[in-house]
């Protein structure tokens, strides 16, 4: 399944719902949809991986990416996902200390701050 | 299952895939080695795990390849002798090739490491978390480097 990428707001947050396989081919998208966001002013974004059903080491660079270009201006950076394999590979990788993981979007958009370590 | 010969013994298949050193490709490999690895024998829920791992072998040899502006096609070897083993080649000069390693968790974001490098890190972790049976060497023959991986069958 190819990559689709879906943004909407929720209160302050700006939700990128990412859908298919993020890889070495597709992640170049999500990395300019994600700077797109970044340089039009969105400051909290929530980027929910639930319809993702493959995500490699490209993909995991973008959102570092993300998250580091965030930090800088003071924005915050969060990842919904509850998927036992996606989380496999952010534990394997030690990304899981990196990023705040929240199981649903509801409770990512409801965190005080969305991952004001980000 | 792999084919039995006339005497009932198993009989060694083997497929082999090259492919121009372009992202897109990485998919389509992706999507043989797990189609043989099912074919071959490997238990179900390992699945994920060698399509996550041949993708990331793959990807790493075609950014190798790019990065030395070589045409070189990518091989892919795939086989079910008493394991699934999956090789994949690259012919970039050996000392880019062995020169990976996992990243400590409080460098992955930092501030001056690239993305390149973050992302060879990362799949190299990825790579050494999924295959329990890894090895990365010099190939026998000319320029490259050879990442093999083996799963064991579920017979």
């Amino acid at each position: 399944m190819d990559l689709s990428l879906t943004t909407r707001a929720i209160g302050e947050h700006t939700v990128l719902e990412v859908g298919g396989e993020v890889d070495v081919y597709t992640a170049p998208r999500l990395r300019e949809r994600l700077v797109e966001l970044i340089d039009g002013g969105s400051r909290a974004i929530v980027v929910d991986l639930g319809r993702v059903d493959f995500l490699d080491s490209t993909g995991l660079g973008v959102l570092v990416g993300a998250l580091k270009r965030l930090r800088p201006v003071g924005g915050t950076f969060g990842l919904v996902c509850d998927k036992e394999p996606l989380l496999k590979i952010f534990r394997i990788t030690a990304l899981d200390q990196v990023f705040p993981i929240y199981p649903t979007l509801d409770a990512a958009t409801s965190a005080e701050s969305s991952g004001a370590d980000a | 299952m792999p084919l039995p010969d006339v005497d009932g013994r198993r009989v060694m298949s083997r497929v082999r895939l090259s492919f121009t050193p372009a992202p897109v490709h990485v998919r389509t490999a992706r999507l043989v080695g797990v189609a043989v690895a099912r074919r071959a024998g490997v238990p179900e829920e390992l699945l994920d795990e060698v399509r996550l791992a041949i993708g990331e072998a793959c990807a790493r040899a075609v950014a190798l390849h790019r990065q030395y502006g070589l045409r070189d096609l990518v091989l892919v070897e795939m086989s079910d002798g008493p394991a699934y083993t999956v090789r994949v080649i690259d012919r970039a000069p050996i000392e880019a090739g062995l020169g990976l390693a996992a990243l400590p968790p409080d460098e992955l974001a930092d501030e001056s490491l690239t993305d390149e490098a973050l992302t060879v890190g990362v799949g190299f972790a990825l790579l050494a978390g999924f295959v329990e049976d890894l090895q990365v060497r010099p190939v026998d023959e000319g320029v490259g480097t050879e990442v093999r991986m083996a799963w064991p069958l579920g017979r």
